[in-house]
């Protein structure tokens, strides 16, 4: 099996896996980063988000051979001490109810609001719509993004 | 139901103490059943076991509480409601409990079961109770130490006063109050009285699931464990007829195949080696029973509603003769297809099946009983079986059926190993336990303006409604009425999804009173009320709703949402009962290019004393839009047993865009509460059809409402 660098919430690491294992299962099962889900397997629920480079991507349709040398974060390295203002609101409303695709909708909101840091209301619907919520706290997630944005700013 | 009681409790009593060896008291109780006789709490917290109590309170020398809770978390945040019950009799400050899942199996349990929306309902008393008791033995406790009777001593937030003005914190009473007899009279609380129900608390995981730590099964791992991924019969009622392992077993990192009944296991050291092990598997099936399409389906359910072969469930009066008599007869059938769970923790389970012990690890709403399938599948006792919960990510009834949990002990036992069986989601879909496909036909007869008749039949795949079902709204309200089921029996695997046997059938029923108040020439709102009326002081046991609550919740939904009267949204109403608690609701929605768009629904729910609003109105948000989502969208058809869609690019599940806003309102009262992860559900496809009508002027009758209108299907 070939040998991979892979740069993980700031640490490197030295992985051994197929060229094409998606990196969702080498974050869970090579690393015992569980933080990130599986939820589809081909880029349509968004439970598996995780940052590239700062970008919103869908780990469990990308291969590890894609990904040296770039900076990848995952929920359990968003901040030191789970007080980054995404996870703050995401507490203060108390969005999760199962709370299975949570990390992946944090994910996504994160790095949606590094790129806007006043959104509408609407924009935060497109930028959500990609992650699926079974238990459908979509209001609160709406909620939480905005108010998220109000303490990144 | 007040809620302040004085409490007595039997000689043996449902709880018992003991003082831990590294400080504090422990105390053992036993949820919904009364615990056997002699039993002590261990003395060290690492003996606890499960078989002698089946919940535990610590409070330790600093008078931090810990809570051992019970339940199963799904997602409908009774692992924190439920310590808000204990907490709020104990007295203490929410900041200091701690909850903690408890380890939970053994045969000692009455309901461990997440489902139903009962949690509360049956814990309401018990855990106050239970809370209370601990509470009267540290008062008890610190009157003996002050020479005072405990009836002078007052308790806030775990420090016990008395007229004096001495004060102890619960934490340097422990050991004494361990000592002590459990009182048999303890005091409930007054409702006024209340400081931790009815504030809202968050979700007591919440600090985790944000980080993501590992909460869930998927979740689990141990040394030497091996993925699973299992190739399963691609259609149902077929069997494996042969198979070949040769290329699956080159896959990097696959160590194992083994075949089990129909179905064979790939073991990886990966979940990604196992799934792609399974892909490299060649299998031949044949089919053992008929291969079943959704034409078929839908025929056949048709032809059990046009013929005669119907179980009665409820007969008042005479239909026939209403109908006959009548000036106008309305029929209408209504048609809803299967829909799987999709959790979006796809099922997985853990298993380590050693020659002397069980070991289950994992997601399930019935932990008890399928520790007894597993032992009676493996000739094994059920007291060499431990199940360890974890959080789930989701359950809608899908783990309520532990054939994942059963799947990993048959795997683990052949392969000598500890497995983790993980579905994929295509396995998942595929490999469901579905809500059946149902259609109803429902008929209702009126005469000189009044409604006097009323006939539903229900044609399901392998049957629906029983019980009391058939007595909900509008059993009682109506002279002549009748209900009638009959079923096909198919080799596609039905169950309990989220709202069993309600689901649906309130959809199509609030859509056909919409066209009775309209052939009747009156108002909605005013028939259902009138109705209502003639339930009042009824005598039948069967009828379990309140007529007075269901009007309450009317009024109150056609006040906040401003129903008849809100300008340029089309607005359809639906009242329902069911799970215990009372429902109405308003869907707003506007067109969009001839796209129904709802914007916003308007809830009234009266659901007794909310323990906890913040999670409560959770459930309220979640049920609604969850209802919309499986009835404007939600859809599995199959060919040839082959379910047509198996993941989220060919199956549409409600996503943001699609969501509307959801105001909440609670109806205030003393009552013992009733549960919220489902009631909200089955009202809201109504509500949504009769507002499409308004706008559109077409009744829907078939689910889901976006494939069987003029408009391109969502998927996306």
């Amino acid at each position: 099996m070939p040998t991979f660098q892979l740069k993980i919430n700031g640490v490197s690491h030295s992985v051994e896996a197929d060229a094409d294992t998606p990196l969702l299962w080498v974050l869970r099962d090579n690393l015992d980063l569980v933080g990130t889900k599986y939820g589809c397997g081909i880029a349509q629920c968004g439970a598996c988000t995780v940052h590239v480079n700062g970008n919103a991507t869908r780990s469990c349709s990308t291969p590890v051979a894609n990904l040296q040398g770039m900076e990848i974060t995952t929920i359990e390295g968003l901040s030191e001490y789970g007080d980054h203002p995404v996870q703050e609101a995401w507490k203060e409303i108390d969005v999760p109810q199962c709370g299975y695709c949570q990390s992946g909708q944090i994910m996504t909101a994160s790095a949606f609001l590094e790129n806007n840091a006043n959104p509408s209301r609407e924009e935060i619907r497109s930028a959500m719509h990609g992650n699926i919520c079974r238990c459908a706290s979509y209001n609160s997630i709406e909620k939480a993004v905005e108010v998220a944005a109000k303490k990144m700013n | 139901m007040k809620t302040s009681n004085k409490i007595k409790f039997s000689r043996r009593s449902f709880l018992q103490t003991s003082a831990l060896a590294s400080g504090g008291m422990l105390v053992g109780f036993n949820l919904f059943t009364a615990c056997k006789e002699d039993v002590k709490p261990p003395v060290d917290l690492s003996l606890l076991d499960y078989n002698d109590f089946n919940a535990f309170i610590k409070i330790s020398d600093e008078g931090k509480v810990t809570i051992f809770a019970p339940n199963p978390e799904i997602g409908q945040g009774v692992k924190t409601s439920m310590p808000m019950l204990i907490a709020e009799e104990l007295d203490v400050a929410w900041d200091d409990v701690h909850v903690v899942q408890g380890k939970l199996d053994t045969e000692n349990y009455s309901r461990q079961v997440a489902g139903g929306s009962g949690s509360l309902r049956h814990g309401w008393l018990p855990l106050r109770q239970t809370g209370a008791t601990a509470r009267q033995m540290l008062v008890n406790a610190a009157a003996a130490k002050w020479g005072v009777s405990a009836s002078e001593c007052k308790t806030d937030k775990g420090i016990i006063t008395n007229a004096n003005g001495d004060k102890l914190g619960y934490g340097e009473v422990v050991k004494e109050a361990a000592m002590l007899d459990v009182p048999e009279d303890v005091t409930l609380k007054d409702i006024k009285d209340f400081n931790i129900i009815g504030q809202d608390i968050s979700n007591v995981d919440i600090d985790e699931i944000v980080t993501g730590k590992p909460l869930f099964g998927l979740d689990y791992k141990v040394d030497g464990m091996q993925y699973a991924s299992v190739l399963r019969p691609p259609a149902f009622g077929q069997k494996l007829e042969s198979f070949d392992d040769a290329n699956a077993r080159t896959v990097n990192g696959v160590n194992d195949v083994i075949k089990f009944g129909d179905k064979i296991a790939v073991l990886a050291n990966s979940t990604w080696a196992a799934m792609k092990g399974k892909k490299a598997l060649k299998a031949s099936w044949t089919q053992d029973s008929k291969a079943e399409n959704t034409a078929f389906h839908d025929e056949t359910l048709i032809k059990l509603l046009d013929g005669n072969k119907f179980d009665t469930r409820r007969k008042d009066g005479d239909v026939k003769k209403a109908f006959a008599e009548a000036d106008q007869v309305l029929e209408r059938t209504y048609e809803t297809p299967f829909v799987p769970h999709n959790c979006m923790e796809p099922m997985n389970f853990f298993a380590n099946v050693t020659t002397n012990k069980i070991e289950l690890v994992g997601p399930i709403q019935t932990p008890q009983s399928t520790a007894g399938r597993v032992a009676r599948m493996l000739g094994r006792d059920v007291s060499e079986v431990t199940l360890e919960m974890t959080r789930m990510g989701g359950g809608f009834g899908r783990r309520l059926y532990g054939d994942f949990a059963m799947e990993a002990a048959e795997v683990s036992h052949l392969a000598k190993k500890p497995v983790k069986v993980v579905f994929s989601r295509e396995d998942d879909m595929a490999a469901g336990i579905y809500r059946p496909a149902i259609k109803y036909r429902i008929a209702a007869s009126i005469k000189d303006g009044k409604l006097t008749g009323y006939h539903l039949k229900e044609a399901a795949i392998n049957g629906n409604m029983y019980g009391l079902i058939p007595n909900f709204f509008p059993a009682g309200a109506i002279e002549n009425y009748q209900v009638d089921t009959a079923n096909y029996k198919s080799n596609i695997t039905t169950g309990a999804w989220r709202a069993p046997y309600t689901n649906v059938l309130a959809s199509c029923e609030q859509s056909f009173f919409d066209e009775i108040a309209e052939a009747m020439g009156v108002d909605r709102i005013k028939l259902h009320m009138d109705l209502l009326d003639k339930v009042k002081g009824t005598t039948d046991e069967r009828i379990q709703y309140s007529p007075e609550r269901l009007q309450g919740v009317i009024k109150r939904v056609v006040k906040e949402s401003n129903y008849g009267k809100e300008k340029d949204v089309h607005q359809g109403f639906a009242v329902y009962y069911c799970h215990n608690t009372h429902v109405a609701e308003v869907a707003n929605i506007v067109m969009d290019n001839g796209v129904p768009v709802v914007k916003k629904v308007t809830v009234a729910v009266d659901c007794g004393v909310v323990v906890n609003p913040l999670g409560a109105k959770n459930q309220v948000v979640g049920g609604v839009i969850d209802g919309i989502g499986h009835s404007m969208y939600g859809e599995l058809t199959f060919n040839d047993g082959v379910p047509q869609s198996n993941n989220y690019d060919s199956y549409q599940l409600i996503r943001m865009l699609q969501t509307p806003q959801v105001d909440v309102h609670f109806i205030e009262n003393d009552i013992a509460p009733t549960g919220l992860g489902e009631p909200t559900l089955p009202p809201v496809g109504g509500a949504v059809a009769n507002a499409i009508y308004k706008a559109t002027g077409k009744r829907i009758t078939k689910m889901p409402y976006m494939n069987n209108m003029d408009v391109e299907p969502v998927v996306g």
